[in-house]
């Protein structure tokens, strides 16, 4: 190995060290304060307990607003794919008039009419439709706008699952929905679960639409919920905000890492936005 | 609505409609028989629904815009047309100028340069240290990105806490209150920590579909790093730093997080378009004004999306 070589090798080692105290660094509070009898919002080795669990536990607000969340990210799930499958199957299938023209266009609106750039036309339109404070309303704003993106990839998907099944089926009587269910479903199950659980994670920490359309603490998310913890007046219950943000943070962490593992990342105009 | 058709059969409705129907259907294999009026029955609810809550709001916002609705008062109940007011109005506004400043800025510094720059950095070293070092860099990277942001923008309070901040403590730099005298790098530096992973992955990607040939052969001519990424690299990937760039734009210009840990303050240095949009509209109550601004956003927003689509289209065909 030259010196130069030598060099160009610290030199990686170096860079990568400091990328991975700049990217870590924020994030080991959340690995210790949660288990520090005594947390501060400094970073330091916790007196280890498990009793700032038992304040979580005990706080009306934090568990209730992890169902909601739950509720909420399961609810838009569900609409998304349904009704994502029904209509890429049929746009893979049938060639409707206009189709491919249609499918960028969705795409174009699903990006630029975005949770901050329409807050205020959403928020007036939930109003009027007396939408306002209700968690079906947050369900509806956000299954809006996965829907395209969630079309665009699974129509991609339909595409190249093979036919030869959907016409067996057909010779025996099958109607197109029983087909769809225990036909196409079947087939194109690794593509819907990409897409259900890209929809989870969208959903689980958006703040944003549930901030402005939801005003009774009950009913917010986790993601609302947490923001209030600290930024309501006095001293923030240190204890509650770091169990809370680690117990809010694991489901999209557990859920990323299965993604990944078992597809990889992939590139559809991105999976987050 | 139509009667099962028989696998040799061609769908009546379809064959009635359209003589190019049978055509069309051989070309894309209608294997399930849906026929084109089923198959419009599956499309209608995903489009109703993206009628209303997606295409709806945009239309309605040039409506909104020429109003003065209120969120109370007289002007909530009956919200009369004032033209191009709120228009002009913005344009002529100290604190909306000085929100496109800050929004431009921000993205210029935290997804164009900052993002973009680090993670090419990083795709780049990341190919050749060990795979152990490189998949735990890698998952640091994309913790801060998946991590709601309700979280992170603690986690970032607590970094950047003034007394007791973690920050302060390692650079011994005790007292600095970071929010309060540098606000705007404060979030922009945010802004990289969050979003660098998708340009990582996505160069990361690009990097992996570079011939290794033409690597090999930049090494036996002797070519240095800074020649190898302007002459092997940059050609191939060109195509993927223009999407990065792009959709980084995109997403950056629309960011919201920033005011979970500011709020636009101090006194709106960090008040980039969305919390501006924020305070006008929901805070202050000035719908229909508000409204205006979330036209010329969503203007911005089709501009920069339409050049990336027309790419994408390109490519794809």
């Amino acid at each position: 190995m030259t010196v130069r070589q030598s060099l160009g090798v610290i030199g990686r080692y170096v860079f990568a060290g400091f990328v991975f105290v700049f990217f870590a660094l924020p994030l080991l509070w959340l690995l210790t304060a949660p288990f520090d009898a005594a947390p501060s919002v400094q970073v330091s080795l916790p007196d280890f307990t498990l009793q700032n669990f038992r304040t979580l536990w005990d706080n009306p607000y934090a568990m209730r607003s992890l169902g909601n969340s739950v509720l909420i990210a399961a609810g838009t799930m569900a609409i998304t794919l349904v009704l994502a499958a029904l209509a890429s199957y049929a746009l893979s299938r049938v060639r409707i008039p206009g189709r491919d023209t249609l499918l960028y266009l969705l795409l174009l609106l699903s990006s630029i009419v975005t949770g901050t750039a329409a807050m205020v036309p959403t928020f007036l339109l939930m109003t009027e439709l007396g939408l306002i404070d209700r968690q079906l309303g947050v369900v509806l704003v956000l299954t809006g706008g996965l829907l395209p993106t969630a079309i665009f990839i699974l129509k991609d998907f339909m595409d190249s699952t093979p036919r030869s099944y959907e016409e067996s089926a057909r010779v025996f009587g099958a109607s197109s929905l029983q087909i769809l269910r225990h036909v196409v479903v079947p087939i194109a199950r690794p593509g819907l679960a990409t897409i259900a659980v890209w929809a989870v994670v969208q959903v689980w920490g958006n703040f944003l639409v549930p901030f402005i359309l939801l005003r009774s603490p009950d009913r917010q998310p986790a993601a609302v919920v947490m923001f209030t913890f600290y930024t309501e007046g006095g001293q923030p219950n240190l204890a509650l905000i770091s169990t809370f943000s680690l117990l809010f943070s694991i489901p999209v962490v557990v859920m990323y890492l299965f993604v990944n593992r078992r597809y990889g990342f992939r590139f559809h105009g991105g999976i987050k936005r | 609505m139509t009667t099962v058709p028989s696998p040799t059969d061609v769908d009546p409705a379809g064959a009635a409609a359209d003589g190019g129907a049978r055509r069309a259907r051989v070309d894309d294999g209608d294997a399930a028989g849906l026929g084109r009026w089923r198959a419009t029955g599956f499309v209608a609810p995903a489009m109703l629904v993206i009628a209303v809550f997606l295409v709806f709001p945009a239309v309605w916002t040039l409506y909104l815009g020429l109003t003065n609705w209120r969120l109370t008062g007289l002007a909530a109940a009956e919200p009369e047309f004032v033209g191009t007011e709120n228009y002009t109005d913005a344009l002529s506004d100290p604190a909306f100028r000085n929100s496109l400043v800050l929004t431009l800025a921000f993205v210029f510094f935290s997804a164009i340069i900052g993002q973009s720059v680090l993670g090419f950095a990083l795709a780049w070293t990341a190919r050749r240290l060990r795979p152990a070092v490189r998949s735990v860099l890698e998952t640091v990277v994309l913790l801060a990105w998946i991590i709601p942001a309700s979280v992170v923008a603690f986690l970032w309070l607590a970094l950047l806490d003034r007394r007791e901040g973690t920050l302060n403590a390692l650079l011994g730099s005790d007292g600095t209150a970071w929010l309060l005298e540098y606000p705007m790098q404060s979030i922009i530096v945010f802004n990289i920590w969050n979003g660098t992973a998708f340009s990582m992955l996505l160069f990361s990607s690009a990097l992996a579909s570079v011939p290794p040939s033409q690597f090999e052969t930049a090494r036996m001519a002797g070519a240095g790093t800074f020649a190898t990424l302007r002459d092997v690299v940059l050609p191939n990937i060109r195509g993927h730093i223009l999407t990065n760039t792009l959709l980084i734009t995109l997403w950056t210009f629309n960011v919201f997080a920033p005011y979970l840990i500011t709020a636009g303050g101090p006194q709106g240095r960090t008040e980039i378009l969305g919390i501006y949009i924020y305070r006008v509209a929901l805070r202050d109550g000035a719908l229909g004004q508000g409204a205006a601004l979330s036209l010329i956003m969503i203007i911005i927003n089709l501009i920069v999306a339409s050049v990336y689509l027309r790419l994408l289209r390109e490519r794809r065909s």
